[in-house]
C-alpha cells in the first residue's frame, strides 16, 4: 500500500526542489532526511558558541532560477546580504587586486594592456558559458539515434553555438577541452588576476589548472549568474529555510532524522524504502537525491542490477580535494587593508594553485595551500558576538584520503592558518576556536563520498551524458521506479537544485 | 616462476602418458597447454567414441571454485539459469552474459555442496567474476591447475568404470558422484560433450597418472583409446554442442560489436529462468525478447556429402544471410550437417544455400548447396540417458 | 628556375610530402639545413662504427599505405617487431610484456592474476579505439565553421564514424578521449607495477602527467600504429631510423626530386601575398610556384616569413601554439652488452623497451618536476638496445643504446640550458640506469646527451618537442595547428604546411605529409598514385 506518490531520498537543496516541483505536479511527495535538518550541504551552523558560519557552501553563485522563482524563495523568507559580492585577490605584500562585478567585471588595479587583455577574455568566457548554460536546465542528451532527445531544443543550443560567429565558434571548438593555465598565461600578465581565476577554475574540482579540461570548469560557474557570487542573510542555512518552508507550503511531508537503509523493490521495480529502524515506506516512484555511488551500492544493491554497471557505479570518481575551515576570531583581522567584505582569494598565481594541488595526489598535504576567504561577521549581524568575527575560508587541495587522517588534518590547518598569517599579519592572535573540515570529515559529515561537494567530481568524463553514468544520466536508473536526483546527476552540485528540477522535469515527462 | 617463458606452453598433468602415446605427434595449443590433436587415427579415435570407450584429457577447461553463503545468490545473478534450483551432486549447463545479454560464455556448473560450486568453462572471466562478487558473501577461485580431469566417453564407458571399480550403474545424467580412488576423493559426473553415454572424472594432478592407467588398463577388453581434439569435435558437432570462439565470440572479446550474441541469438533462451530474481543481462533480454533478435543459431542439414565448413549461407541463393561455423560429414547419422549462425527470420524458412569452397588437389570447386534447418543434437541415441545405461 | 614546389625541410614528412609531389609529376626541390636528411627520424655515426637512431628511435605510427605507395621496401626499408619488454621495479623484480599471449598472461599473473586477465579486455577495449581514429589520420579535417560541400561532408564522414558505434560506445569513446591515463587504467588494473608500464605510452613526448585528463588519447597515438598488421606494435627500423628517411629520399630521389642539403632557410620569400620561394642562409634563392614547410608552424611563422604579410589573429594564434619540450635522449655507445641484474640472461625483454618507472605516482612526480621548471629528478626512462636485434649498427658484441627520457623541460626554471644542466641531466639518467644494472658505466664509449635545447639546435623543433606541437585536445584535428587553418594551407597563399604540427599530429608516421601532398595534388588538379587509407576491416 503505498505510503505517497513519491519518497525522495535526500533532504538537500536537490530533494527540496524536486520535491516542490513534483508536488507541483500534485503528487504527494515525501522527502526523507537522515540529518536532524533539511539542506544538506546548505546550512548554517554555530561552530563555537555565538559564532555562526554557512557549515559548507558559503556562497551562493547558481541557484537555479526556476527553483527561486517556482518555489518563490523571496517570499519564503530568503534575502541577500549581498548580490553582488566582489572579489579581492589578495597579495601578501598589500598590492591587491579588487575585482568588483559579477565575474570582475572591474578591475580599475590592472595594468591598461591587462585590462584590455581581461575585456576581451572575459567577454569571451561570458558568452562561451552563455551558449552552454541552458544545457544545465534540462536533462542531458543520448548521443544516438532516435533516442527521444529533444531535438528542437538541442538543434536551437546548437545554433546558439554557431551564432558566436565563425572565429568566436572555432575558438570554442579549440578551447572547450584546454586547461585554464595555458589561457590565462597566453591573455593575461598580471598574476594575481590569473592565480584568481585558476582558483575559481579549480574550485571544487580535483584537478589544476594545468590539468586539461580545467576551463570548462570555469565557464559552468559562469553559466550560473554570469559568475554573480552572493551572500545569503544569515548564512546559508537561509537557503534551506526557505527551500523548507516552501516545500511544506506545497504540501511536501518532510521528515528529518529517517535514515533510509535501502530501496525496496518488488518485482523488477523500485517500491519504497526501508529505513534503518526497519520502518518501511512504500511508493512508486523513489528518487535519490543522495550520492548515486551511495544509493546504488548500498541502497539498492548488487542482487537489483547488472553487474557490469554496479562495477560501473564503483568507478565514479568522487575525490574531494577541498577542505573547510571555520574560525571564531576575538576581532576584524587585517588583510594588509584588503576590504573584509569582499571574497578574499589567496591564490598569488597559477603556479602557487598547480603547486597546492601536486600535493593532493600522493594523498598529501601542500604547504601552501590556496583559499577563499568569507567574513560572514562583516556582511551581517548575528553570526558572531559584538566586536568579534567569524572566519569561513574553503582550502586547497586538501587529501581525501590521506593515511594518518588525523595527522593531515592537523598539518592542513597549519599550512592555512600560516597561509593566513601570510596575508593577514596577527590573525592567529585573534584565533579563540578553529575547526578544520577535512575532505573525509565532509564526506562522514554530509554524505559526501570522497568529500566531493559534487557527490561525484565534476570532470569532463562525468559530465552531461555521462554523469553519473550513461546509463542513469537522464535521472531515471536501470531500476525501474527508480531515479536520480542528486548534485551527483547533471549538471552537479553547489547551492542550486538544478539537478533536482531536472529530474522532476523529466519524471513528469516520462510519466505523463 | 620468473623463467615460465621459456615454456608458454604447459603440459596437463597427464602429458607423460599421452605424448608417450602421440604416435603422430600432433598437439594443439589449448588456453595455455599443449593437448593432442589427434593420436594416431583419427578416424578410429572417433569410432572409439561411438562403439567403445574413449578417454579425452580435459585438463585445460577453466574451473573456478565458488564457495560461501551467497554462493547461490551470487550464481543466480551472474548466470541465466536457476542454479538455487540445482540440487547437492547436481551438474546444469549454462550460460551467462553482461549487461547488454550477450553471451559471456557458457559451460557447466557443478554443486558439490549447499553453498559449494565448481563453474567450468572455456574462457577466463576472473575479473568479471570477482566484479560480479562485489557485495556478496562469497569466494571465487581459479583451481584449473589443481584438478586433473579426464572425459570417459563412449557406449562402454559405464562398463569400463565398472571394470575400474567405480560402481555408477545409478549414476543419472547431470548427476555426480564422489567415491575413493588409492585414498584420495575423486568426483564422477555423468557429463560429457560427445552426446553419448559418458563420464568426466576430476581428480587432483597427484592422481593424474595412476588414474590414467587404472582407467587404460581396465578399458582395454572395450578396446578404450585416448583421443585428441579432432575426434572429439566431430562427435560434438553430431551432438549439436557449441564451442565458445568458435560458433560464437564471447562477448567481452568481441572487437567489431555485431559479433556478440544473445542467448536468444544462440537459440539458448530456453534456459533463462524468468521468475528467479534479477540476473545480469535480464532488462536487455526482456527487451530483445520484446523487440525480436537479429540472428539464430541453427542446425543444417545439407545436401551431398562435401563438408561445409566456413561457408557462408544465402537467402534464395542470392543474400548472404549467416555463416557456418562448425561442419562435418556425421557418420554417426549419414548425413552432411553443420552448425550456423543465419540471420533472422531466414532460420525458420527453407531458402538456405550454402556456398562451399570444396578443396580437391590443390584446387577449389565452387558449390552451391541447399541447407535444411534441422532439429539439434543431430545425433542422440537412447544410451546417453539410460540408467542404468546398460551393456552395449 | 622555378620549381613547382620547394619543401623546407628533409624531415620524413617533408620528403614524404616531395615524393608523392614529384611521382604526380611535379618538380620539386627540397632544402635542409643540415648536411644530411632526416630531420629527427635519422642515424648518423657519431662514433667510429657506431649508427646511433639519434633522435626517434622506434617505428609503429608509419603508414604501411606510404610504405607501400613510395616503394619504401625497394628503397632497403625494412622495419623489425620488437620482442618484449620489462619495466625493472625497485624491489629488484621486473614485469615484462611478451609477445605471446599465455606467457603474457602468466607473467602478468605473477603481479597480479586478475590483472593478466582484465589485460585482455583493456586491450580489445584500446583497439576498439584505434578502429576508430585509424580511418582520420589519413584525411584531411574539416573547418567545422565552414558550409563548403567538403567540409559538410568530411563533417559528414565524422558524424557517421561516430553513429556507426552503438550508443554504449560513444560514451566510452569519449570518456577515454577526456580522461587522465591514470583513471583510466584504475578501471581495469589493481597492480602498480602493470599500471605503471602500461601508462607509458600515454606520456611519451608530452607535455602532460599520467594523472592529467587528456593522456589517454596520447596513449592511443602510440597504439594507432602497427607492424605489418599487428595493432599497436613497435619496432626498429633496419640500420637505425634514419633508413627510414634514406628510403624516403631515395624513393624522392627516383621519382626526379632534388635535394639542397647544408644550407637553412633564412626567409620564405612573399610577394603580393603569394609565396614565391625561399632565400637560404647566404642569399641563394630557390624559387617555386609554392613553398611547403616542414617545419614546425611557430618556426615558419614566426621566424621565416614577415609577421607583416599575416593577419594579425593568425599570429597571435601561432605563438599561442603550444610545443614545450618535455623530453630528452641519450644515446649511448656500449663495449659491451650490459646486463640487469633483474633479468634472465637473453631473455627476450632485452630486446625491448626498458623502464625503470615502477609507480605513476613516480612518474606522476616526474612531470611535477618538469611543470617547476627542472628535469626529473627520478625521470622516467624508456631504454632500448636495438643492437640486440639489428646486426647493422654496431661491431659484432658492441651495442648502441638509446634512452628516451622525461621529463626535461624546454627552458630550467626561465633560463636556457647550460651544458652543465645538460651534464648533470646525463648523469641523473645513467646514474638510474647504473642502479639496475652495475657497471653499466664502465662499459660507456660515448655518450651524446639531448635536451630540448640541443634538439630545438639540430633538428629545429621548437622547443624540443618531439611532435612538433602537444598533443591536447586544442592542438588535434582541426584545431591543428590553429583553428582554420588545419587543411595544411596558411593564411599566405601557395605556402602550406606538411610537418607534424599539422593533423593528425607527431610521431614518425608520415601522415601528415601525405595529406599534405593530397591537399597541393587536389588544389593543383593532378592525379596520382596516392593510396586512399586501408579500410579497416
Amino acid at each position: 500500500m503505498p505510503s505517497c506518490d513519491a519518497i525522495i531520498i535526500g533532504g538537500g537543496t536537490n530533494g527540496l526542489a524536486c520535491a516542490a516541483r513534483l508536488a507541483a505536479s500534485g503528487r504527494r511527495v515525501t522527502v526523507l532526511e537522515a540529518a536532524p535538518a533539511m539542506g544538506g550541504g546548505a546550512s548554517t551552523v554555530e561552530f563555537a558558541p555565538g559564532y555562526r558560519v554557512s557549515g559548507l557552501a558559503h556562497l551562493v553563485l547558481n541557484l537555479d532560477p526556476r527553483v527561486v522563482q517556482g518555489m518563490d524563495l523571496a517570499r519564503h523568507g530568503l534575502g541577500y546580504a549581498t548580490t553582488n559580492l566582489a572579489t579581492t585577490a589578495l597579495s601578501a605584500t598589500g598590492d591587491h587586486l579588487r575585482l568588483d562585478g559579477p565575474f570582475g567585471a572591474h578591475a580599475p588595479g590592472l595594468s591598461e594592456a591587462d585590462r584590455a587583455a581581461w575585456a576581451a577574455l572575459r567577454s569571451r568566457l561570458l558568452a562561451f558559458a552563455r551558449v552552454l548554460a541552458p544545457f544545465n536546465a534540462m536533462a542531458p542528451p543520448r548521443i544516438a539515434r532516435r533516442a527521444g532527445n529533444d531535438t528542437l531544443r538541442l538543434a536551437k543550443l546548437g545554433l546558439g553555438v554557431r551564432a558566436l560567429g565563425k572565429e568566436e565558434f572555432r575558438e570554442f571548438l579549440r578551447m572547450i577541452l584546454i586547461n585554464v593555465a595555458d589561457v590565462l598565461e597566453d591573455d593575461l600578465t598580471d598574476d594575481r588576476l590569473r592565480g584568481a581565476l585558476a582558483f575559481d577554475a579549480t574550485l571544487g574540482a580535483w584537478l589544476g589548472p594545468r590539468s586539461p579540461n580545467s576551463l570548462i570548469l570555469l565557464l559552468n560557474r559562469l553559466a550560473g549568474a554570469q559568475g554573480a557570487l552572493a551572500v545569503p542573510q544569515g548564512g546559508m542555512g537561509a537557503v534551506a529555510g526557505a527551500m523548507t518552508r516552501a516545500a511544506t507550503a506545497a504540501g511536501v511531508a518532510l521528515r528529518c532524522g529517517a535514515k533510509v537503509a535501502r530501496v525496496l523493490v518488488t518485482g523488477d521495480a523500485a517500491s519504497g524504502v526501508m529505513l534503518d529502524t526497519g520502518e518501511e515506506l512504500h511508493a512508486p516512484l523513489v528518487i535519490s537525491a543522495i550520492n548515486p555511488r551511495v544509493t546504488f551500492q548500498r541502497l539498492v544493491g548488487p542482487q537489483h542490477l547488472d553487474a557490469g554497471f554496479f562495477t560501473r557505479t564503483g568507478h565514479i570518481r568522487s575525490r574531494g580535494g577541498a577542505a573547510k575551515l571555520h574560525l571564531a576570531l576575538k576581532g576584524l583581522p587585517d588583510f594588509r587593508g584588503a576590504d573584509p567584505t569582499t571574497r578574499l582569494v589567496i591564490a598569488p598565481s597559477v603556479g602557487v594553485v598547480e603547486n597546492a594541488f601536486n600535493a593532493v595526489k600522493y594523498a598529501e598535504v601542500p604547504d601552501a595551500p590556496v583559499m577563499e576567504v568569507i567574513l560572514p561577521s562583516a556582511h551581517g549581524t548575528g553570526m558572531a558576538p559584538d566586536g568579534c568575527h567569524s572566519l569561513s575560508a574553503i582550502v586547497q587541495f586538501a587529501p581525501h584520503a590521506p593515511e594518518n587522517p588525523d595527522a593531515a588534518r592537523a598539518q592542513m590547518l597549519e599550512a592555512a592558518l600560516r597561509q593566513l598569517e601570510a596575508h593577514a599579519p596577527g590573525l592567529r592572535g585573534l584565533i579563540l576556536h578553529a575547526e578544520l573540515l577535512m575532505p573525509y570529515d565532509i564526506a562522514a559529515k554530509f554524505g559526501m563520498e570522497g568529500g566531493n561537494w559534487h557527490h561525484g567530481e565534476l570532470a569532463v568524463e562525468q559530465m552531461l551524458f555521462l554523469r553519473p553514468l550513461p546509463e542513469a544520466a537522464q535521472y531515471a536508473t536501470p531500476l525501474p521506479g527508480l531515479w536520480l536526483a542528486g548534485a551527483g546527476s547533471h549538471p552537479g552540485g553547489g547551492i542550486s537544485g538544478a539537478a533536482g528540477w531536472n529530474a522532476a522535469d523529466r519524471i513528469i515527462k516520462v510519466l505523463k | 616462476m620468473k623463467d615460465h617463458f621459456h615454456t608458454p606452453l604447459r603440459q596437463t598433468p597427464f602429458h607423460p602418458r599421452t605424448s608417450a602415446l602421440n604416435r603422430l605427434n600432433q598437439w594443439g595449443a589449448w588456453a595455455g597447454y599443449t593437448t593432442a590433436l589427434a593420436f594416431d587415427d583419427e578416424a578410429m579415435e572417433y569410432t572409439a567414441i561411438r562403439n567403445g570407450a574413449s578417454l579425452y584429457d580435459l585438463c585445460p577447461m577453466v574451473k573456478y571454485r565458488i564457495t560461501g553463503p551467497d554462493a547461490a545468490a551470487y550464481l543466480n545473478r551472474l548466470t541465466i539459469r536457476n542454479a538455487a534450483k540445482l540440487s547437492v551432486g547436481g551438474v546444469h549447463y549454462t550460460v551467462w552474459c553482461d549487461d547488454a545479454g550477450k553471451v559471456l560464455d557458457d559451460g557447466t556448473l557443478f554443486r558439490h555442496g549447499a553453498e559449494d560450486f565448481m563453474l567450468c568453462c572455456q574462457e577466463r572471466h576472473l575479473p568479471w567474476l570477482l566484479d560480479s562478487a562485489t557485495g556478496y558473501e562469497v569466494q571465487v577461485r581459479e583451481v584449473t591447475e589443481e584438478v586433473a580431469a579426464l572425459s570417459l566417453q563412449g557406449p562402454c564407458s559405464a562398463a569400463v568404470l565398472q571394470a575400474a571399480g567405480f560402481d555408477m550403474c545409478n549414476l543419472r545424467p547431470f548427476r555426480m558422484a564422489k567415491l575413493g580412488f588409492e585414498g584420495v576423493e575423486i568426483t564422477i559426473s555423468r557429463t560429457g560433450f560427445t552426446g553419448d553415454l559418458g563420464y568426466e572424472i576430476w581428480a587432483t594432478p597427484a592422481q593424474a597418472l595412476p588414474l590414467w592407467d587404472a582407467l587404460m588398463r581396465a578399458g582395454a577388453p572395450w578396446g578404450i583409446r585416448p583421443i585428441g581434439t579432432s575426434a572429439l569435435n566431430l562427435a560434438r558437432i553430431e551432438a549439436g554442442f557449441i564451442i565458445t570462439n568458435m560458433d560464437f565470440i564471447p562477448a567481452d572479446q568481441a572487437v567489431r560489436e555485431d559479433r556478440a550474441r544473445s542467448p536468444f541469438e544462440l537459440s539458448l533462451d530456453w534456459m533463462i529462468d524468468w521468475e528467479k530474481g534479477h540476473f545480469t543481462g535480464r532488462r536487455a533480454l526482456l527487451a530483445e525478447k520484446a523487440r525480436g533478435s537479429s540472428w539464430a543459431l541453427v542446425g543444417l542439414d545439407i545436401e551431398g556429402n562435401v563438408s561445409a565448413e566456413g561457408s557462408l549461407i544465402y537467402h534464395n541463393r542470392k543474400t548472404e544471410v549467416g555463416h557456418v561455423t562448425a561442419a562435418a560429414w556425421s557418420p554417426a547419422t549419414k548425413r552432411n550437417i553443420a552448425l550456423a549462425q543465419v540471420r533472422r527470420p531466414h532460420h525458420t524458412g527453407d531458402t538456405l544455400w550454402v556456398e562451399v569452397y570444396a578443396l580437391r588437389e590443390l584446387q577449389y570447386h565452387k558449390l552451391m548447396l541447399r541447407a535444411h534447418v534441422t532439429e539439434r543434437p543431430f545425433f542422440a541415441p537412447a544410451r546417453r540417458r539410460a540408467t542404468p545405461p546398460g551393456a552395449f | 628556375m622555378i620549381y613547382d614546389a620547394v619543401i623546407i625541410g628533409a624531415g620524413h614528412n617533408g620528403l614524404v610530402t616531395g615524393a608523392y609531389l614529384a611521382r604526380a609529376g611535379m618538380k620539386v626541390c627540397i632544402v635542409e639545413k643540415n648536411d644530411w636528411i632526416g630531420g629527427a627520424a635519422v642515424s648518423r655515426e657519431l662514433y667510429p662504427g657506431f649508427t646511433y637512431s639519434n633522435c626517434s628511435y622506434v617505428s609503429s605510427l608509419f603508414r604501411p599505405e606510404i610504405m607501400r605507395d613510395l616503394e619504401l621496401p625497394k628503397h632497403g626499408l625494412q622495419i623489425l617487431p620488437y620482442e618484449g619488454g620489462a619495466v625493472l621495479t625497485r624491489d629488484g623484480g621486473y614485469l615484462a610484456m611478451f609477445r605471446d599471449h599465455d606467457a603474457n598472461r602468466r607473467e602478468f599473473a605473477r603481479h597480479s592474476p586478475r590483472d593478466a586477465e582484465a589485460y585482455d579486455r583493456y586491450s580489445r577495449d584500446i583497439l576498439r579505439h584505434c578502429r576508430f581514429i585509424r580511418p582520420l589520420l589519413m584525411r584531411t579535417p574539416p573547418d567545422p565553421s565552414s558550409f563548403r560541400p567538403r567540409d559538410l561532408s568530411e563533417l559528414a564522414f565524422l558524424g557517421r564514424q561516430m553513429f556507426d558505434l552503438s550508443e554504449t560506445r560513444i560514451y566510452e569513446m569519449i570518456r577515454f578521449w577526456t580522461m587522465s591515463i591514470s583513471d583510466y587504467l584504475d578501471e581495469y588494473f589493481e597492480n602498480p607495477v602493470i599500471k605503471a608500464y602500461l601508462a607509458v605510452s600515454a606520456i611519451i613526448g608530452t607535455a602532460l602527467g599520467p594523472m592529467s585528463p587528456g593522456s589517454a588519447y596520447v596513449l592511443l597515438h602510440h597504439y594507432m600504429g602497427d607492424v605489418d598488421g599487428n595493432v599497436g606494435a613497435w619496432g626498429f627500423a633496419r640500420g637505425g631510423m634514419g633508413s627510414i628517411s634514406r628510403a624516403l629520399g631515395a624513393s624522392f630521389a627516383a621519382a626526379g626530386g632534388e635535394i639542397r642539403a647544408g644550407k637553412g632557410v633564412e626567409r620564405i620569400l612573399v610577394a603580393g601575398g603569394q609565396a614565391k620561394g625561399v632565400v637560404l642562409e647566404g642569399g641563394d634563392e630557390v624559387l617555386g610556384h609554392r613553398v611547403i614547410s616542414n617545419m614546425d608552424v611557430k618556426r615558419t611563422f614566426l621566424k621565416h616569413v614577415d609577421e607583416a604579410q599575416l593577419p594579425a589573429g593568425f599570429v597571435k594564434k601561432v605563438r599561442n601554439f603550444k610545443t614545450r619540450g618535455s623530453s630528452g635522449k641519450l644515446n649511448i655507445a656500449l663495449d659491451a652488452a650490459p646486463r640487469f641484474t633483474a633479468l634472465p640472461d637473453g631473455a627476450p625483454m632485452y630486446r625491448g623497451d626498458l623502464h625503470f618507472t615502477d609507480s605513476i605516482e613516480r612518474m606522476e612526480r616526474a612531470y611535477d618536476d618538469w611543470k617547476s621548471g627542472r628535469f626529473s629528478r627520478d625521470p622516467f626512462q624508456d631504454v632500448m638496445i636495438p643492437t640486440m636485434i639489428d646486426p647493422t649498427m654496431t661491431p659484432p658484441g658492441k651495442h648502441f643504446m638509446s634512452c628516451f627520457v622525461q621529463y626535461a623541460p624546454p627552458r630550467i626554471a626561465g633560463a636556457e640550458w647550460t651544458d652543465a644542466d645538460r651534464d648533470a641531466f646525463g648523469q641523473t639518467c645513467i646514474n638510474q640506469i647504473e642502479t639496475y644494472a652495475p657497471g653499466f658505466k664502465d662499459l660507456i664509449l660515448h655518450m651524446e646527451v639531448r635536451t630540448p635545447r640541443e634538439l630545438e639546435a639540430e633538428v629545429g623543433l621548437t622547443e624540443g618537442n618531439i611532435f612538433q606541437g602537444e598533443l591536447t585536445f586544442d592542438q588535434l584535428l582541426f584545431n591543428r595547428p590553429v583553428p582554420g587553418y588545419a587543411q595544411y594551407r596558411s593564411p599566405i597563399k601557395d605556402l602550406w604546411m606538411c610537418g607534424s604540427s599539422t593533423h593528425p599530429g607527431g610521431g614518425v608516421m608520415g601522415a601528415p605529409g601525405r595529406n599534405a601532398a593530397a591537399e597541393v595534388l587536389r588544389e593543383a588538379r593532378l592525379g596520382s598514385d596516392m593510396s586512399d587509407a586501408y579500410a579497416v576491416l
